[in-house]
């Protein structure tokens, strides 16, 4: 009896996670009229409303800029991110100790002290309305760093002195010897960056106004906000139907990934 | 001297090439973390608008700010979303973590769709509560409407605007902290349990004099996240309600991203954003004493 109710509850909740997507990609399928109903299937599928919304913007483009600006983050994230990592936990060099408190102090700061500033940098370098805008500010993480730093202590020395012994340079020793022993936490960075850039929709609405520049969330909340989803429910259920389907997708191959990197960012964030 | 020279020797035994690695570091905080913060400290005393040179206005944005209805307003309708989301947040995710850690069948499932909504993007996930809480055609009201009910104004009675926001916003958020309080209950060393069930305690009193004071390092993360993201609150009140009804679901971000980017105040939205800051951390540190002492006792 007790198990019964556990697993009601369980299901319960599976459902009030998973339901409202599938009710979602139905609506962006059926008539206008028939997407208040809570029933999900109709005879009147159509892919009529993805139709419209292509037309009406350019969301594929869109879905390329997101991929250029949170791959190219991501991949500098990695790449800069480990090697001062690397730098914090296995080099010797004047001021280590401060650089640390400084990349700890820096996750401290709450972004909303930094935002107007940021944006009024990029209007005065005339980055915005460009990809860098939406790259530079977010090509390093301090909380990267950290990650990065943490796992790299962990390596043992013997390894990196064997490698210094062949004649290998520092750089080599990062990316011939650390780099494959690392997949876990080089997964972990790339994953929440990536995610974090994918979704993000502030930025890109302070810096990019142009159509053609901006990112998939970006365009689908001015096809929202800006009144060229005519309130028809289908074209905005397939506008977000298509936000949501890449990331889903990919959720649904690495979802092991995903939950182990979330979990670790936040213990140790 | 002796100073000058100790630090030389440290110089001198660096190695080769360290400064390299975190050169670009370096210019990278120097760009778009020192500058900002620097140039961020210089705004607040001015007015500018980016077009014309900026004004020195000494202290008049801080005066503006302390008479500021909308401020005061954003602040409190930040505490609102707060007030409701963290309780909800802690209980729903430690619930559903417990049912999940009591050895049931399926868990990767169950926890793979409870995190669904986690990944998927604020926009959609906004677009999609805006049919579930739309008064006319809603799910919501739908339901409602089936069991004989009358509808609920989720989004047009500003007493209910912001609250149904901060559901949304666990809804959406409450498969990062099961995951978190699932971590937080595998450390829990067994032998405690053994101990207690010895004593003869009753799973109550395991659950709150072992589970609960184990659990209190993650209760702390979780309530520290949540906070720094209702503070960050933004797209969801921006697509959703535009801030109202009756600037009722007007956040904090909102209210900054309005004053810089609808009426160009760039001087009077860098003090908002500084203040804030300071709220935020204030608010986090008080939590943290809060939390950790009401654990001791």
């Amino acid at each position: 009896m007790k198990s019964v109710l556990k697993y009601a509850v369980l299901v319960a909740g599976a459902v009030l996670f998973s339901y409202p997507f599938l009710w979602m990609l139905a609506g962006s399928l059926k008539p206008e009229l028939e997407i208040a109903s809570l029933n999900i299937l109709s005879g009147n599928f159509s892919l009529q409303s993805y139709a419209q919304v292509l037309l009406k913007i350019p969301i594929a483009r869109a879905f390329l800029n997101s991929i250029i600006v949170s791959a190219a983050t991501t991949a500098s994230v990695v790449f800069f991110g480990s090697m001062v990592g690397y730098a914090l936990a296995r080099l010797r060099f004047l001021g280590s100790k401060t650089l640390y408190t400084l990349i700890l102090f820096t996750m401290t700061i709450p972004f909303q002290i930094v935002l107007i500033p940021q944006y009024i940098l990029m209007v005065k370098l005339g980055w915005t309305d460009t990809y860098l805008a939406l790259i530079a500010p977010t090509m390093m993480s301090a909380f990267g760093i950290i990650l990065f730093r943490q796992f790299f202590m962990a390596i043992p020395q013997a390894l990196i002195d064997a490698a210094r012994i062949d004649g290998c340079s520092e750089l080599m020793i990062l990316f011939r010897i650390i780099w494959p022993l690392s997949r876990p936490v080089i997964i972990t960075v790339a994953l929440l960056t990536f995610m974090a850039n994918w979704n993000e929709v502030l930025w890109p609405l302070m810096v990019v106004r142009e159509q053609s520049l901006m990112t998939m969330p970006q365009i689908v909340t001015i096809f929202t906000t800006g009144g060229q989803a005519e309130t028809q429910l289908g074209y905005l259920l397939a506008a977000a139907t298509l936000l949501s389907l890449p990331v889903i997708i990919a959720y649904a191959f690495f979802q092991r990934y995903f939950i182990e990197s979330m979990a670790s960012s936040g213990l140790k964030g | 001297m002796t100073g000058l020279n100790q630090i030389l020797q440290r110089a001198r035994r660096s190695d080769r090439g360290a400064y390299w690695f975190i050169l670009p570091y370096v210019i990278f905080f120097c760009a778009f973390v020192a500058y900002p913060l620097v140039f961020s400290l210089i705004l607040v005393f001015h007015r500018w608008n980016i077009v014309t040179p900026m004004e020195w206005i000494g202290l008049k944005n801080f005066d503006r700010l302390i008479g500021d209805v909308l401020f005061y307003r954003s602040l409190l309708n930040t505490l609102t979303f707060l007030a409701i989301h963290i309780p909800l947040q802690v209980v729903v995710a430690l619930a559903l973590a417990l049912l999940l850690n009591a050895g049931v069948r399926g868990r990767g499932l169950f926890r793979a769709l409870y995190f669904l909504p986690v990944v998927v993007s604020g926009v959609a996930v906004t677009i999609l509560w805006q049919q579930i809480y739309s008064y006319d055609y809603g799910i919501l009201n739908n339901i409602l409407h089936a069991a004989g009910l009358p509808p609920v104004p989720w989004l047009v009675d500003p007493r209910l605007a912001m609250p149904s926001i901060a559901i949304m916003a666990t809804w959406k958020n409450v498969g990062i902290y099961i995951v978190l309080f699932l971590v937080g209950l595998q450390n829990i060393p067994r032998d405690l349990y053994e101990a207690a069930n010895l004593d003869g305690a009753s799973p109550f009193k395991q659950f709150r004099y072992v589970t609960l004071p184990m659990l209190n390092p993650t209760i702390v993360v979780i309530v520290v996240l949540s906070t720094i993201g209702g503070f960050s609150l933004f797209i969801e009140p921006y697509v959703l309600t535009g801030g109202g009804p009756m600037q009722s679901t007007l956040s904090g971000m909102l209210y900054i991203y309005n004053q810089a980017f609808s009426f160009g105040h760039m001087g009077y939205a860098a003090t908002l954003g500084f203040v804030y800051a300071l709220v935020i951390l204030g608010v986090v540190v008080l939590q943290r004493r809060v939390i950790e002492s009401e654990m001791s006792s």
